[in-house]
């Protein structure tokens, strides 16, 4: 049972990660529009979360976009690492996270197969 | 969209965008038999001749194309199952906009995970703050994102993965105490 009082243990935690998360630049940005939510993004920004709790990335920050103009390709999910050019992976499942984030965001090894766009960082 | 709680949280994202800083959403199993939903924001408005034509799909707030679904779909969506859209709204105060499908409709669509599109709404929208209320055949349920930043102070953060599970997990488990006994939502 979850109950308000949870709220309690989780502050500190929560508290101690707030440096953390404001200093790390990495970030994975998800297309929020109704073609996103159409496609299955809540389930993917949901597997996102999931995942990061689960390897204890909390320093990884998760932000959403509207819709971009390339609705045929959602789920849209960027991954946009410091000093890095930023990676857009297109048509992405629920199934797919694990892996972007094992290989991308944890190691720096981009997904070829899955990558849409690119934008080099200037 | 498949599931009523997908067009909440795009309806939801409306409100956003129109820079809303709270957003209500309201969810009820009405007794004529009803499901109900309202998402009532105090974001920018809109200005009537636009209201006028918002449940056209050519129209749109869109810049990177020309065409808008999102209400469209809800309308549609409604309309097939013996219910109807109700949007209202002033500039500089907000909108609201209303929905009812008739739930013994074989057309209408299940209400879905309304807490998996609150938790995601919050975890992407971490500033903005969500009043979500629930009223079903066993009682009601009210969530305040405003009385969880007051409990956690600065170090509230929806976006942080265990916050979001927490909201997720704790919304799922009320829902489920106050909804009607023994059907899918």
């Amino acid at each position: 049972m979850k109950s308000l009082a949870d709220l309690h243990a989780l502050r500190d935690k929560l508290k101690s990660d707030l440096k953390l998360r404001k200093e790390s630049g990495t970030k994975i940005i998800i297309g929020m529009g109704t073609c996103g939510i159409a496609a299955g993004a809540r389930e993917v920004m949901a597997a996102v979360l999931d995942e990061l709790a689960r390897r204890h990335l909390t320093d990884v920050q998760v932000q959403q976009t509207g819709c971009i103009g390339m609705c045929d390709k959602e789920v849209l999910l960027d991954v946009l690492r410091p000093g890095e050019a930023r990676i857009t992976y297109g048509n992405v499942k629920p199934e797919d996270v694990s892996k972007i984030i094992a290989n991308h965001v944890v190691n720096g090894n981009i997904v070829e197969e899955m990558v849409v766009g690119k934008i080099e960082n200037k | 969209m498949g599931e009523l709680a997908l067009n909440i949280l795009d309806l939801a994202q409306n409100a956003v965008a129109a820079q809303a800083t709270l957003i209500r959403i309201e969810v009820a199993e009405n007794e004529e038999g009803f499901l109900v939903f309202r998402i009532a924001d105090n974001g920018r408005g809109m200005e009537q001749s636009f209201l006028e034509k918002v449940r056209d799909p050519f129209v749109t707030t869109r810049t990177t194309r020309k065409v808008g679904m999102g209400i469209p779909l809800v309308d549609m969506a409604a309309q097939q199952c013996g219910g109807r859209l109700d949007i209202t709204s002033r500039p500089g105060k907000g909108t609201e906009v209303t929905a009812s499908f008739r739930r013994d409709n074989i057309d209408c669509p299940p209400l879905g995970d309304v807490a998996g599109s609150i938790a995601v709404l919050l975890a992407g929208a971490p500033a903005t703050d969500v009043l979500f209320s629930y009223k079903g055949s066993r009682g009601d349920f009210v969530f305040d994102s405003r009385s969880i930043r007051e409990e956690l102070g600065e170090a509230c953060d929806f976006s942080h993965p265990e916050l979001a599970a927490w909201v997720r997990t704790y919304l799922q488990q009320e829902i489920e105490r106050v909804k009607e006994e023994g059907r899918a939502i």
